[in-house]
């Protein structure tokens, strides 16, 4: 365990649900609740000094390991031939929550003062798929959760102005949740005034 | 008209109120640099609030890679930013990589970095170039872009094309770097110099453009942080984050460069903080050419490249049992079919690296691997996980959050564009300043709709 991630495992035992470094990348999968005092430790304590928070986004787990490949008869993975069998040494990597938690806000941080990155995790149900905002720390994440909302529907609570940002406002429904049919049409809309 | 007087105006019509005026700039403007609109609120000239509205580009990038196989979104990364499209191919093949556990040869990685530079170089020409026409300067506009198509013209000698290139594969490149290269980017190099120090005549002491750039758009370190800005912006405000240097990839921490930052955080500054990393770039590139080893540049399943040397000697022992193929000498007619260095890489486990033409039409282990990695339902096969690789885009740092779930296709593509995050400090760089500053600044925020959209 290194040391970004001992460090929030130290402090907030209660709130991390599980942690991992796959392929070298410190990942903490934290509880909802914790997600606004963790994020304010992270920018201000001194350990830690994530000043950056490069990238917030969001994965659909509804159809996580469902589909075994694009070809649309295929129900069960297709083997590798004996000769593109991957190292048996591969490192295994764990989501850490059940598929329940259908929704996972991701966020990067990056520290300039000491070098290291880190990603927080936090896991929401589609039932209530909402998030507290960070936009009181960090200023980036005001357009980052906007695109979140618009693109999987996830609200963030206390966010100054939670609307479309990539879409268009009538646009009905979030198109990169898992089951938004891509060959979906919707109206084309003129002008707004 | 015959009566041409002119009514006064009635004393009760007459009225000192002064309204605000909304003005809509874009989506559709010659000074926006792609499709977006700004709404200001204008006392005057001055802009009391702006709103930024953008998604007039949206493709739905992220959604097209969820529903093909891993390499069908290498083309789609082309149209991200297409002034640099080869920093995103390399972006996406390495965060590919990664989630496979498998490391792209020395060779490849300076491949990478060479063009990575080279693209660099061509973006920061086209962003300069088309800020200073803004300003007025059309001359240096023409210079710059005649300077680009100098390196666009190098990257098609490698790619076989100038903007959608397609040239970076899960493992490798497309294909090796053609005959005389090196000589090729030296004498581009020199005319891109010359090109630079022409313009650096124009533009940096010239009155009008240091009047325009000076003072406007500025950003504070702190609010730029905050917006998690990177790249040349946040190093106009003299921030000190550069990905190549503070996390670096391929093999950008055996090569010397500087990293020039900015004092004050305005337009100027950021100005010539991207003239000098054109000339950083092209130090990058030389060095790289002087160091770049010859050998294989694909690379198996295992990470293991073997030389084509080592395999003839393998062979001179009759130790031929690890090797599943046999060289058939196959029509030259076929495409690949006389690259060398198909014959540098020969490993039992090839997962994500196509076989040579020679083996896929001349034994069936090579027609198994081929079938195995372009059929429908098979291809590329990272194992369950996740990964985010950075890279240091022309914009800043451009990074690829990738998760697999263990199928052919990848299960979430996030791409963090650099010119996101400059986009949403855009408002607060405006309000405050002159409407005719809005150029200057936007300019220098270099926006690309492929990547701000996607």
């Amino acid at each position: 365990m290194s040391d970004v991630t001992r460090v929030v495992h130290e402090r907030f035992p209660h709130w991390v649900i599980a942690s991992h470094a796959y392929r070298g990348d410190q990942t903490v999968v934290l509880k909802r609740e914790g997600l606004l005092e963790v994020c304010a430790a992270l920018r201000d304590a001194p350990e830690l000094a994530c000043e950056f928070l490069m990238d917030l986004g969001c994965v659909d787990y509804l159809s996580f390991g469902s589909f075994q490949g694009s070809a649309p008869t295929l129900t069960t993975p297709s083997p590798l031939p004996y000769f593109m069998k991957p190292a048996p040494t591969a490192e295994m990597w764990e989501r850490g929550v059940p598929n329940e938690f259908r929704f996972e806000v991701v966020y990067h941080f990056s520290s300039l003062t000491h070098g290291h990155r880190l990603r927080l995790k936090v896991p929401v149900t589609a039932q209530d798929a909402v998030v507290d905002s960070v936009t009181g720390l960090w200023r980036a994440a005001n357009w980052f959760e906007r695109e979140v909302w618009d693109m999987y529907g996830v609200r963030f609570a206390g966010h100054p102005n939670l609307k479309r940002i990539l879409m268009y406002e009538p646009f009905e429904g979030h198109p990169l949740r898992k089951d938004y049919p891509v060959n979906k049409r919707q109206p084309l809309i003129g002008p707004v005034n | 008209m015959s009566d041409t007087h002119v009514l006064p105006l009635e004393p009760h019509t007459r009225s000192t109120e002064t309204r605000h005026m909304f003005l809509n700039i874009g989506p559709s403007h010659p000074a926006m640099h792609g499709i977006i609109q700004i709404t200001a609120e204008l006392d005057g000239e001055r802009l009391l609030a702006t709103d930024v509205e953008i998604g007039y580009l949206h493709r739905g990038f992220e959604k097209m890679c969820e529903l093909g196989p891993y390499n069908n979104a290498i083309p789609y990364t082309d149209r991200l930013n297409y002034v640099s499209p080869l920093i995103n191919n390399f972006g996406y093949c390495w965060a590919v990589e990664r989630l496979m556990g498998i490391e792209a040869p020395e060779r490849c990685q300076y491949i990478r970095v060479i063009l990575s530079e080279i693209s660099r170089i061509t973006d920061h020409l086209t962003c300069v170039g088309a800020s200073a026409m803004e300003l007025g300067a059309f001359t240096v506009f023409l210079y710059m872009i005649k300077a680009r198509e100098v390196l666009w013209e190098l990257i098609e000698a490698v790619a076989g094309a100038r903007l959608t290139i397609s040239y970076g594969r899960v493992g490798g490149v497309k294909a090796d770097l053609p005959e005389g290269f090196a000589q090729r980017t030296h004498a581009a190099l020199e005319e891109v110099r010359r090109v630079l120090i022409e313009c650096d005549k124009l533009l940096t002491r010239n009155r009008i453009f240091v009047d325009r750039m000076q003072g406007t758009g500025v950003i504070s370190k702190e609010l730029a942080i905050s917006y998690g800005i990177t790249g040349p912006f946040l190093r106009g405000s003299g921030v000190n984050y550069d990905v190549r240097k503070a996390y670096p990839y391929f093999v950008y921490d055996r090569l010397q460069f500087d990293v020039p930052l900015g004092s004050t955080g305005d337009n100027y500054d950021r100005y010539l903080v991207r003239m000098e990393e054109m000339e950083q770039s092209m130090r990058l590139v030389e060095q790289a050419l002087k160091q770049i080893p010859a050998g294989p540049i694909l690379v198996d399943g295992g990470g293991q490249a073997i030389p084509a040397a080592a395999m003839v000697d393998l062979a001179k022992l009759g130790q031929t049992g690890g090797m599943k193929r046999v060289n058939v000498v196959t029509d030259p007619t076929l495409g690949g079919s006389t690259k060398s260095f198909h014959c540098g890489i020969n490993a039992p486990e090839r997962r994500a690296v196509l076989p040579p033409k020679e083996d896929t039409y001349g034994n069936i282990e090579g027609l198994m691997h081929h079938f195995k990695l372009v059929m429908m339902g098979h291809g590329i096969r990272p194992p369950q996980g996740e990964v985010y690789a950075p890279v240091e885009g022309a914009n800043g740092e451009l990074g690829f959050y990738v998760v697999s779930d263990g199928s052919d296709r990848p299960y979430r593509v996030r791409v963090r564009p650099p010119c996101f995050t400059i986009m949403a400090a855009l408002p607060d760089l405006l309000i405050g300043g002159m409407l005719a500053d809005l150029v200057p600044t936007f300019g220098s925020v270099n926006m690309i709709g492929g990547e701000l959209d996607r």
